[in-house]
């Protein structure tokens, strides 16, 4: 009974500080602008973030409100000055719970907040929707981790992103496999926005590469048991297995490919690039390869930093989006700096030009405010750890790639010329086209291993 | 052929755990008429205390075999004082309200009970010890593990356990009784109330069980995965006709390898159109076949009008 | 129920005429959001008087009612959005949307016209998942509802020129998209009211409700069980449709996870706990559901607070825990519902030992 009279005495208070907040509401965005046309006063910016708390994605929410929280932290400590005014940010953080309806609602509290800017959603799902509140309200909106190319293409001017899109993503993750001389392979997909946009890039990079796609299969995000689709792809002798979706269901997918004697190679993108996806999948995890957008963390001049600060801070490991959301939240801080301004219909001109050193990369948008160049790298299980193995993507390397093509194209011109000339000259010149195509060739390697070298560098 | 072995051992497999899970649905809609919608959360707790219990007391230096027993009876325990107090505090003070009531309430109760779960054990999926030995075998092609069959002889021994309970002592009797007519049987000197709790505890206990089971197969747990299993329960024990032991058993066991099957060839039979994205709902179309047919499942007696 | 409209309570019509007008500008201090918690508040008045047709009314235990929402707002979707780059007009896209739900009603109620009680709700949950499940997949081979990626842009309301997305000025008064969708909601809502009351009294009502309390009484006495039944099942589903349309429209982003088995389960607890079958109760529970979780979402944090000076857990997860308990509760000291009719009240206290069997 006790227990009882407590609840209902919790919701009594429940209901009083609700009505009381409903009217306290009001007057603090009032206050802000105002603070901050006075001058000298502290100027206090307001920033939305939006994850899922409840639910199945709950531990990749509070994941990235920690990126957010530290990112704020730090921002506080330094001492941002703007417009002449000390400034200090606050995190309003909320739950949209993965669900569209929930994150328009929560869009709409932020709105009505008068929040400077918004860091999320964490979910496409979920962002998508959000979006268009935020664009309407004219309030900037930079997600970490939101990767359905939709959400830029909508054409709104307040939807930014800091890290490579689906499209990008599944593109290198198909010409990852084709450069590791895969042939046939299974691709499946979890049924969410994300999983399956990821299977459909990759599917038609692959396939574009050459490689056969045996099998399409499909799970949900809620399934634990993958051994029906497994078997029937172990019956197609697929080489790899493509899974677009979370390490929840990847991590114990590989672990029941191996249960079932398949051979294949797992591959997979940043949802399952994670400490969670070798937890669960144990030794299973062992040799496979996943792919996160960006470089790692340990080749970054700041990503050991980040991660120290991190772990110390939450006593948490980081799961996957933090660092995004930190660099999020930290290029809104920087645009509101450059504009000297934390009026967002003055600081959103300026997001777009963003050039900022970021943990994740040296941030910058396309017109459409797509991270640029959003380099993808490779990963493999190894020992429990992910170790890095190259950088694919990005605009420089796809400058870089695009030389090679040429020089390639340059050699073969010349040894179709040599060949034509060697039928009229005899064997003698023959050698000596040999020759010259064999120098061409090496040029191309050589050409070729410097584009390596170059993007990774970048 | 070695594939379709490999489908029908992953269905048998899936389906034992839908059985020992529906099972404690059918325990207590047979005595009470009650859809026990928290009986899925009932499951996910048994599985998340078995992780806290034997991974604490493996990583204490007990022995895996030892640590296992203790984390199965501790959960063991722990679900059947959770049905006990599910009965006694939520069901039965509606047992005269209309139909829909406990409904409700049990969904209530499903609600509270997650987000409890979220609170102690996080939002994380967490992994679940091995507490079975891993040993593989193959047979014709099929590969197989030693978890695997134990849960198929698990749940099948559960079953027969059950039924020579309710066939072979006086609580099944005094519960057969109960399910016939409450009324009658109180006057006949049964306690129903009692009769009521021990269904309870033993669904709930089984509900442990099948908890423990699925952690150990998939090695993994989360605090909302009580539900999609609850739900997959549920239609295998209406399949099978709700309230017939046996009944939940083949509908579990059907329902498995309707699911394996319809995933492995379904697709390649309609050219790819309905391939395993449909796997959850072929179990569906497969049960309204079966009621358009038989209305109260492939055993259940002919119910009265509940509706 | 007749004195509702009865001349003795012209007063209190008014009453709840200008309450119900001046509403959104008292949420609106609150913040737009209230305004848009206000809307969805009456969006699930209104699919809970849909299902109360279906549950209340014949007894017929439907879990899947979400389908016939998703089955609206898909309509809407597609025939106004750039996805098939069809804008059709609001009067010809509802009608469509009602229509093809009725449909989808009687093709659910056909199979099921012989299945009782908890077989029936089995059956209805699974149509459900069908159709959530056919939405999600349906973008291959032909895409028709662009899968899990949802649909996008959707056209807003719009009568001729006028848009209910965006702010206008009216009168002199601002008046805010979620404002506009909240009087257009009020008026689909009386609209629903008044054929729900008509319907309870009329032959077809009563007709429902001897089914409900004893369907082969029923038969005997002559009635078409079977039509009925199916027509309850239309009835409801095509007001799910509409409310589905709405929700579409209000959203602009439609996708199949807001069709969830959840909602379903949602929609029938708000009629439950209001009071089945009871029109002014299913409103209530409606209204209380939709706007708790909200409600708590706002409050719990500061309640902590107040009551222990720091954040013990999580709001979040308190929110849902609360709202869990308030289903309990409710059902515990309220079996009935919160509001139930007077005859449901009346033949409680005489069904003794009935349920338990």
């Amino acid at each position: 009974m006790q227990a009882k009279l407590s609840v209902v005495a919790l919701s009594v208070v429940a209901a009083f500080a609700l009505s009381a907040c409903g009217q306290k509401e009001e007057p603090k965005p009032a206050a802000a602008p105002a603070a901050a046309s006075a001058g000298k006063l502290e100027v206090v910016v307001k920033l939305g973030h939006v994850a899922p708390m409840t639910g199945p994605q709950a531990h990749l929410g509070k994941d990235n409100e920690n990126g957010a929280r530290l990112a704020i932290e730090e921002l506080n400590a330094q001492g941002v000055e703007i417009g002449g005014a000390k400034v200090k940010f606050e995190l309003l953080a909320e739950d949209d719970a993965a669900d569209p309806k929930q994150g328009t609602v929560v869009a709409q509290k932020l709105v009505d907040a008068k929040v400077n800017g918004v860091i999320g959603h964490l979910n496409s799902g979920t962002t998508i929707p959000a979006s268009k509140l935020y664009a309407d309200a004219g309030i900037p909106q930079i997600s970490g981790s939101a990767t359905n190319p939709k959400y830029t293409q909508q054409g709104f001017k307040t939807a930014f992103r800091v890290m490579a899109n689906d499209v990008q993503q599944g593109k290198v993750l198909g010409e990852f496999a084709a450069q590791q001389g895969i042939k046939t392979v299974a691709v499946v997909d979890d049924r969410t926005a994300y999983g399956q946009g990821l299977a459909d890039e990759f599917r038609k990079a692959a396939e574009a590469s050459g490689i056969k796609v045996v099998a399409n299969e499909y799970t949900t995000d809620k399934a634990t048991d993958f051994k029906a689709i497994l078997t029937k792809i172990k019956s197609t002798k697929a080489e790899l297995v493509f899974y677009g979706g979370m390490d929840a269901q990847g991590g114990p997918m590989a672990k029941q490919m191996k249960e079932l004697g398949i051979k294949a190679k797992f591959l997979g993108g940043d949802g399952v690039c994670t400490p969670e996806f070798m937890k669960l999948g144990g030794e299973a995890a062992e040799g496979h390869y996943c792919s996160l957008p960006g470089m790692p963390l340990e080749k970054l001049a700041k990503g050991p930093e980040f991660r120290d600060k991190f772990t110390k801070k939450f006593n948490a490991e980081i799961q996957l989006y933090a660092p995004y959301v930190y660099d999020a939240v930290m290029v809104m801080a920087d645009s509101m700096k450059r504009a000297d301004s934390v009026d967002p219909a003055k600081f959103l001109p300026v997001i777009g030009q963003a050039k900022y050193d970021g943990v994740t990369a040296l941030i910058e948008f396309d017109p459409q405010g797509d991270l640029k160049g959003g380099a993808i790298s490779i990963y493999q299980y190894k020992g429990g750890k992910l170790a890095y193995v190259e950088t694919l993507g990005g605009t420089t390397a796809d400058s870089v790639k695009a030389d090679v093509k040429e020089a390639v194209a340059e050699v073969k011109e010349a040894a179709k010329a040599v060949a034509g000339a060697a039928t009229a000259a005899g064997t003698e010149a023959v050698k000596a086209g040999a020759e010259a195509v064999k120098s061409g060739a090496e040029a191309v390697k050589e050409a070729a291993d410097a584009a390596k070298a170059a993007v990774e560098k970048k | 052929m070695d594939i379709f072995l490999q489908q029908i051992v992953n269905g048998l497999v899936q389906g034992s755990i839908y059985a020992l899970v529906a099972l404690g649905y059918t325990m207590v809609y047979g005595i009470m008429g009650l859809i026990n919608f928290a009986h899925g959360e009932v499951v996910m707790i048994g599985t998340l205390v078995t992780i806290t219990v034997a991974g604490s007391l493996i990583k204490a230096g007990m022995p895996v075999a030892l640590a296992a027993l203790a984390g199965l009876s501790v959960s063991l325990l722990l679900c059947m004082a959770l049905g006990w107090g599910l009965e006694r505090i939520a069901y039965r003070p509606l047992r005269n309200a209309p139909r829909l009531t406990p409904l409700i309430t049990a969904i209530g109760m499903s609600i509270v009970l997650q987000n409890l779960a979220m609170m102690i054990w996080g939002r994380n999926y967490l992994t679940f010890p091995a507490l079975l030995p891993k040993v593989n075998f193959e047979l014709a092609g099929a590969h197989f593990t030693f978890i695997q069959v134990v849960i198929v002889l698990l749940s099948g021994a559960t079953m027969a356990g059950l039924l020579g309970l309710i066939y072979r002592t006086k609580l099944g009797m005094a519960m057969r009784a109960t399910a016939q007519n409450p009324a009658v049987a109180s006057l006949m000197g049964v306690n129903i109330n009692r009769v009521i709790a021990a269904a309870f505890v033993i669904g709930s206990a089984l509900g442990a069980l099948a908890g423990v089971m699925v952690g150990t197969y998939y090695e993994i747990a989360h605090y909302q995965m009580g539900f999609m299993l609850g739900l997959k329960a549920f239609t295998a024990a209406v399949l099978g006709g709700i309230g017939n032991l046996a009944g939940a058993m083949l509908g579990g066991v059907l329902l498995g390898i309707i699911e394996a099957l319809g995933a492995g060839y379904i697709g390649d039979l309609t050219g790819g159109f309905l391939g395993s994205h449909y796997q959850d709902i072929f179990a569906f179309i497969v049960l309204i076949v079966v009621l358009m047919f038989k209305p109260s499942g492939l055993f259940g007696e002919k119910t009265g009008d509940r509706a | 129920m007749n004195k509702w409209l009865s001349p003795r309570s012209a007063f209190g019509i008014t009453l709840i005429v200008v309450a119900l007008l001046g509403l959104p500008f008292v949420a609106a201090m609150g913040g737009q959001a209230w305004v848009r918690i206000l809307d969805f508040a009456i969006l699930y008045v209104f699919l809970a008087l849909g299902l109360n047709i279906v549950v209340g009314f014949a007894g017929l235990l439907d879990l899947g009612y979400i389908a016939f929402y998703a089955v609206g707002a898909y309509a809407w979707a597609l025939l106004a959005s750039p996805h098939f780059g069809l804008h059709l007009p609001i009067w010809v896209i509802l009608p469509i949307g009602a229509g093809l739900a009725c449909i989808a009603g009687v093709l659910l109620g056909s199979p099921t016209l012989k299945l009782r009680g908890d077989y029936l709700a089995i059956v209805t949950l699974g149509f459900g998942e069908i159709v959530r499940i056919f939405m999600n997949n349906l973008n291959a081979p032909v895409n028709i509802t662009n899968g899990p990626q949802g649909i996008t842009l959707i056209d807003p309301v719009a009568f001729g020129g006028f848009k209910f997305s965006g702010t206008t000025q009216v009168f002199g008064y601002a008046l805010t998209g979620p404002m506009k969708y909240y009087y257009l909601l009020v008026a689909l809502a009386i609209l629903v009211i008044i054929i729900n009351l008509r319907l309870q009294h009329s032959r077809i009502g009563r007709a429902w409700q001897a089914i409900r309390e004893d369907e082969i009484a029923a038969k005997a006495v002559g009635i078409n069980t079977r039509n009925i039944k199916l027509l309850a099942f239309a009835m409801g589903a095509s007001f799910g449709g509409i409310a589905g349309g709405v929700f579409a429209a209000m959203q602009g982003f439609v996708s199949p996870e807001s069709f969830s088995l959840m909602e379903s389960i949602m929609i029938l607890a708000m009629v439950v706990l209001g009071g089945m079958g009871h029109i002014p109760g299913v409103i209530l529970g409606a209204v209380l559901l939709s706007i708790l979780p909200e409600a708590l979402r706002y409050g719990v944090g500061p309640a902590q607070m107040a009551l222990f000076g720091k954040q013990l857990v999580d709001p979040e997860s308190l929110r849902m825990l609360v709202f869990g308990l308030a289903l309990v509760l409710v059902m515990r000291f309220k079996p009935a519902g919160l509001w139930p009719s007077p005859e449901r009240k009346r033949e409680l206290g005489e069904k003794r030992m009935e349920v338990a069997k």
